[in-house]
């Protein structure tokens, strides 16, 4: 990837975070957060990561995005009023974050840089080689072609040394999904308020 | 070309941001979205490295997507568990807002 793509996609991620950051309308703040986002899934296009990529829009940009801009719109929201902001809190606020970059820039100094080079995926194929008279796998075919197979090297990954991890995630959906429709439901365990009409 | 340390430096920018936020906003959606910003910045520590350390064939280390992989799941997953909380919060108590929550203040 030439380096003005990861500048110009880079740019992007750090000005929509700073706009979520800034921005008082609730509203704004997650469109902006949509912008940096997609500026990150460049950047994950960019390091050959295709697959998350993709995911990453279609997860952040897509649904938890409309999510927040439901609830915002559910619980309708007013900007932020302009409150004065304590003096500690906004100490607090610049020194932390700009102490953790002193240290990661202490820390990238201090280690080896390594250069970008391209994927060697001629090399690579004969890894994927089956033996005589048996069927090519696609990521073979691909890989000969010089395409980087990224999904089928993912799902080969994810179906066989990340496989019960995948079952334990799919588990920890199905709680997610029985405790949000549990915690969204009106129910009568709550004090009963004149308001709301359980 | 951008090499590993340009890749890890966005992403502990963004993850600076995603923690100024957290610490600086009273609305407690807009903490919840610098947290997931701060997640996906993670996310990019791990791609960078998934694709700067290649293994043994010379492709990118797809351990390091794997986890990225589930850490989108999980975020998806807390996100929705995270504004159902917010939503009887605010039910409960008609304010979003950081300083008007003070039941567990000592």
């Amino acid at each position: 990837m030439p380096s003005i793509a990861f500048y110009i996609f880079s740019l992007i991620a750090v000005t929509g975070a700073v706009a979520l950051v800034a921005f008082r309308n609730p509203v704004s703040s997650a469109m902006a957060m949509t912008g940096s986002f997609i500026g990150l899934a460049a950047l994950f296009v960019g390091l050959n990561a295709y697959f998350v990529g993709i995911i990453q829009i279609l997860v952040y940009a897509g649904a938890i995005m409309v999510l927040f801009l439901f609830i915002i719109m559910l619980l309708d929201l007013k900007s932020e009023e302009r409150s004065k902001p304590q003096p500690l809190m906004l100490a607090a606020c610049l020194v932390i974050p700009i102490l953790f970059l002193v240290q990661l820039t202490g820390v990238l100094q201090s280690t080896k840089d390594e250069p970008h080079k391209p994927l060697n995926l001629v090399a690579s194929a004969k890894h994927f080689e089956r033996a005589e008279g048996e069927q090519e796998t696609i990521i073979h075919q691909n890989l000969a072609k010089e395409e980087l197979p990224d999904v089928h090297l993912i799902g080969l990954t994810l179906f066989t040394r990340y496989n019960f991890p995948l079952q334990v995630v799919g588990v920890l959906l199905l709680v997610a999904t029985i405790g949000v429709v549990s915690l969204s439901k009106r129910g009568s365990d709550r004090p009963a308020k004149p308001s709301t009409d359980s | 070309m951008a090499s590993l340390h340009d890749y890890l430096f966005v992403s502990g920018l963004l993850f600076a941001i995603g923690l100024a936020g957290v610490i600086f906003r009273r609305n407690i959606i807009v903490i919840f979205m610098c947290l997931e910003l701060m997640l996906s910045a993670a996310n990019l520590t791990l791609v960078a490295f998934s694709r700067f350390h290649t293994d043994h064939t010379g492709l990118p280390d797809y351990n390091g997507q794997m986890m990225v992989f589930f850490v989108i799941t999980v975020a998806a997953a807390e996100v929705a568990v995270g504004l159902a909380i917010i939503v009887a919060l605010y039910r409960a108590r008609q304010t979003i807002n950081v300083e008007d929550l003070t039941t567990m203040r000592g």
